[in-house]
């Protein structure tokens, strides 16, 4: 307890660490929030199911509070479903088993753009004869558009920004502006009440329809979505876990393990200390970064295995020779010799004696080396190696760079993980550098 | 007479000291570089295996040939009137003789070590599917082609880097505690994101949002005609890179150094010098740097390893037509001959620079001891 309290003075000096520490438990924080709110295999099968899971999400919607930016205030996406409202519908029996379906969509449209699509899905029941449908547009200003007729399926979606010939009717706009625009200037939204009437008739008896009508938005949610409509707000939270564990877990492991080889290295000498030193030559020589690759390319791109690889090679990188002749001074040192005196074994020498000295070099490190796991996953994402399954600010990366998005505009893509990434570097940076000025005792004042 | 007697004396000494100097320098040269040559070998085994994973690649090439004949065979007249069983049979037969040809039927043991042979003496074979730009199917002259790119790209940014960040932090370990002084160890987290990630970043800024400069690549689609043009268009491709990797490492630079020289100028013999009445700019030339040139010269070499490695992603992002876009290109296509001669390329050139750096060591720094080299590194 005293420990930890002797430790928030001293740290109190560095305005930077107290900042870091600060990104850090908001990481934390967001990590424990993503991973309540969307479990495991909830983010995975979102993030890979394909158009069934976010159909009623845009495609390359920038997030919803650009409109606090906006003078022209963009839509947001509307979903209007007779499944869920009822009173949308109403039936009426015209005798011999056929009736009427009257479904009107009606709402507010207020927004300065235009939508960026329009859709209508229809799902219905019968045994032979399939429901006829007439779909109609009506303005504020009551112009009535007849839009499409249909026959339909089972389940049937009518892209109504996808048909050809409803721009004939609209002098030639897109079905997505020419629906909404001022008559009178083309360029402008009419603001109002629109109507979407869709009149069914079913010829059976038992035979029902119901219908979705959604107006997708420019604007999508906290964080906007991507080119397969995805949610990134889904990737930006599940990037926190697993950007720390990956960044802690690496760390930790190859700091720990490093130390604890030097020690057994210096201790017992001889061939151990030869063979560790050889391994050090080998891994120095070898690249990590294609030997990773090859390894993502031709084994398993899972991050465990990845990880795994980089701990493995890190174990033996530069740092055990810090660790090495840092422990050959303290080797010999008085108080391991009076330990020798009264018969210490060896394993209590290098474990109460000689890393216990070097604990203060070693937390500084570990936490400075965070961050450049961190950066490698997404290093490594972005060459197109990420995680099969996992979302990950990396990967988000590389979606938005591979399908152009600073050509195109869409910042917000790359800005969002980039920024968080950013945030988690600078985070353990900031604190591993206090650290390493508090601990150091040749940098204490510096 | 006497006196010229006792210098002879002394003389001989020296000289038989420095004849022995000479003759531990070679010793220790060649150790070096036996258990250096050593590794190599060991630290390009492990790649080729890794590259070929145990001998799956092969089994690629191997079901990709068969294919290949059965189209040949399917697309030659003169084969329809052959029965089912013919066919096959000539096809195992040509299988067999393409296999002979590639080296493929023996044990993927056996082969590996002739894989090593060839790659530790650079004859690098063929490349599968990528020929160079002057269409040579050569793995030598396609990593060949690819090496100045690389080369102009990263060293004159490391160059430029390392230079800056030293001389900056001498200036600042003069200006100890000043406000510029204070801005740099505020900065210094700044490092912890890589060259390419500033490169996204820069690219955002300058290309798609100012429209300034290119959005990568080494020159324009149409090259420009004359010479200095293209020295030009290649200056103005050069500028994002080189300010993503100094943007990257700048601050952390400086402030490693400025710390490294304010230790270093807090000891002893220093202080002396000041005493002494010495220039500011003397007591950094001869009692602050010159010590500290062993430390200099490592830092340098590791930044010479990190100018190759470092150039994978950092190419890919700029698009950069250097051995880093290469080794990504090799690896989309499965072009393991591509894959293992970078490799190798990558481990000499790091185990040259660390052996120059033995070398350097031995002779600029008086602690390393000759011969025995057991504690030093």
């Amino acid at each position: 307890m005293r420990a930890i309290r002797n430790f928030f003075n001293q740290i109190k000096g560095y305005p930077s660490a107290i900042v870091g520490l600060c990104i850090i438990a908001f990481m934390v924080c967001l990590s424990i929030y993503a991973v309540i709110r969307i479990p495991y295999r909830e983010a995975v099968r979102l993030w890979k199911g394909g158009e069934n899971v976010w159909i009623e999400n845009p495609r390359n919607a920038r997030p919803a509070w650009f409109n606090l930016f906006y003078q022209e205030k963009q839509p947001l996406t509307m979903v209007m479903k007779t499944t869920e409202n009822p009173e949308l519908k109403t039936v009426t029996d015209l005798g011999n088993g056929i009736s009427a379906q009257d479904i009107v969509f009606e709402f507010d449209y207020q927004y300065d753009g235009f939508p960026a699509e329009l859709s209508l899905f229809f799902t219905s029941t019968f045994t032979t004869a399939r429901p006829n449908v007439e779909i109609t547009w009506i303005t504020p200003d009551g112009r009535e558009i007849l839009m499409q007729n249909l026959t339909i399926r089972a389940s049937e979606s009518y892209r109504i920004s996808q048909d050809t010939r409803l721009p004939r009717r609209l002098n030639g706009a897109h079905p997505e502006k020419g629906l909404f625009a001022d008559p009178a200037n083309p360029d402008k939204v009419l603001k109002g009440t629109y109507r979407l009437v869709v009149g069914c008739l079913t010829f059976e008896p038992g035979s029902n329809i119901e219908a979705t009508f959604i107006l997708y938005g420019k604007l999508h949610g906290f964080a906007g979505t991507d080119h397969l409509r995805r949610d990134i707000g889904v990737a930006l939270l599940w990037g926190a876990p697993v950007a720390l564990s990956v960044g802690l877990v690496v760390a930790v492991g190859t700091s720990l393990s490093t130390m604890c080889l030097a020690a057994c290295a210096v201790w017992f000498g001889g061939w151990i200390d030869w063979i560790i030193r050889r391994l050090n030559q080998i891994v120095m020589i070898i690249p990590l970064l294609p030997i990773l690759i090859m390894i993502g390319l031709f084994y398993s791109r899972s991050i465990i295995v990845m990880m795994g690889v980089t701990a493995l090679l890190g174990i033996f990188g530069s740092g055990i020779l810090t660790y090495r002749s840092m422990f050959l001074q303290t080797k010999t040192a008085g108080y391991i010799e009076a330990a020798r005196a009264y018969g210490a074994g060896s394993f209590r020498i290098i474990f109460r004696y000689l890393i216990p000295k070097v604990v203060p070099v070693l937390i500084p490190g570990f936490v400075t080396q965070v961050p450049s796991y961190v950066f490698l996953e997404a290093t490594l994402a972005v060459l197109g190696l990420g995680d099969k399954d996992l979302p990950t600010w990396g990967k988000l990366l590389n979606d938005a760079y591979s399908e152009g998005a600073l050509l195109t505009g869409h910042f917000y893509w790359v800005v969002e993980p980039a920024v968080l990434l950013i945030l988690t570097g600078f985070g353990f940076a900031m604190v591993g550098f206090a650290l390493d000025r508090i601990f150091n005792p040749r940098l204490r004042g510096l | 007479m006497l006196s010229i007697e006792s210098a002879r004396e002394r003389a001989v000494p020296v000289r038989r000291r420095s004849s022995g100097n000479l003759w531990r320098i070679a010793k220790y040269t060649f150790v070096k570089g036996t258990a250096l040559l050593v590794t190599v070998v060991i630290a390009v085994y492990i790649a080729i295996l890794i590259a070929n994973m145990g001998g799956y690649v092969d089994e690629m090439r191997k079901s990709e040939l068969k294919f290949q004949i059965a189209e040949e065979i399917n697309q030659n007249e003169q084969m329809r009137v052959l029965t089912p069983q013919e066919r096959k049979a000539y096809e195992e037969e040509i299988f067999q003789v393409r296999l002979k040809q590639l080296d493929l039927d023996q044990h993927f043991i056996i082969r590996s070590f002739k894989y090593l042979w060839n790659g530790l003496s650079l004859s690098l074979g063929r490349a599968i599917y990528i020929s160079s730009d002057s269409g040579s199917p050569h793995v030598d002259d396609i990593i060949g082609e690819r090496l100045a790119p690389t080369l102009l790209v990263m060293a004159s940014g490391q160059l430029l880097l390392f230079f800056s960040a030293m001389f900056f932090a001498l200036f600042l370990s003069r200006r100890y505690g000043s406000r510029l002084d204070r801005l740099v160890v505020a900065m210094a987290p700044t490092s912890a994101a890589p060259a390419w990630f500033y490169g996204i970043f820069l690219i955002m800024i300058f290309a798609a949002v100012l429209g300034w400069l290119p959005f990568g690549g080494m020159m324009d689609a149409p090259p420009p005609p004359t010479f200095w043009g293209k020295v030009g268009n290649i200056l103005k491709h050069l500028i994002l890179p080189i300010s993503a990797m100094v943007a990257a490492s700048f601050w952390l630079s400086s402030y490693y150094w400025r710390t490294f020289f304010l230790i270093h100028s807090s000891e002893d013999y220093v202080d002396m010098a000041k005493a002494k009445g010495l220039s500011d700019r003397g007591i950094e030339r001869r009692y602050v740097l010159r010590p500290t040139l062993p430390t200099i010269i490592t830092s340098f070499a590791m930044t010479l390893i990190g100018l190759w490695t470092g150039a994978i992603v950092f190419e890919n992002v700029f698009n950069w037509p250097g051995i880093g876009r290469l080794t990504q290109r090799a690896i989309n296509m499965f072009d393991t001959p591509v894959i293992v001669g970078v490799t190798v390329i990558y481990a000499y050139l790091l185990a040259l620079t660390l052996f120059l750096l033995d070398i350097i060591y031995a002779i600029v720094d008086p602690r390393v001891k000759l011969g025995g080299g057991e504690n030093g590194s």
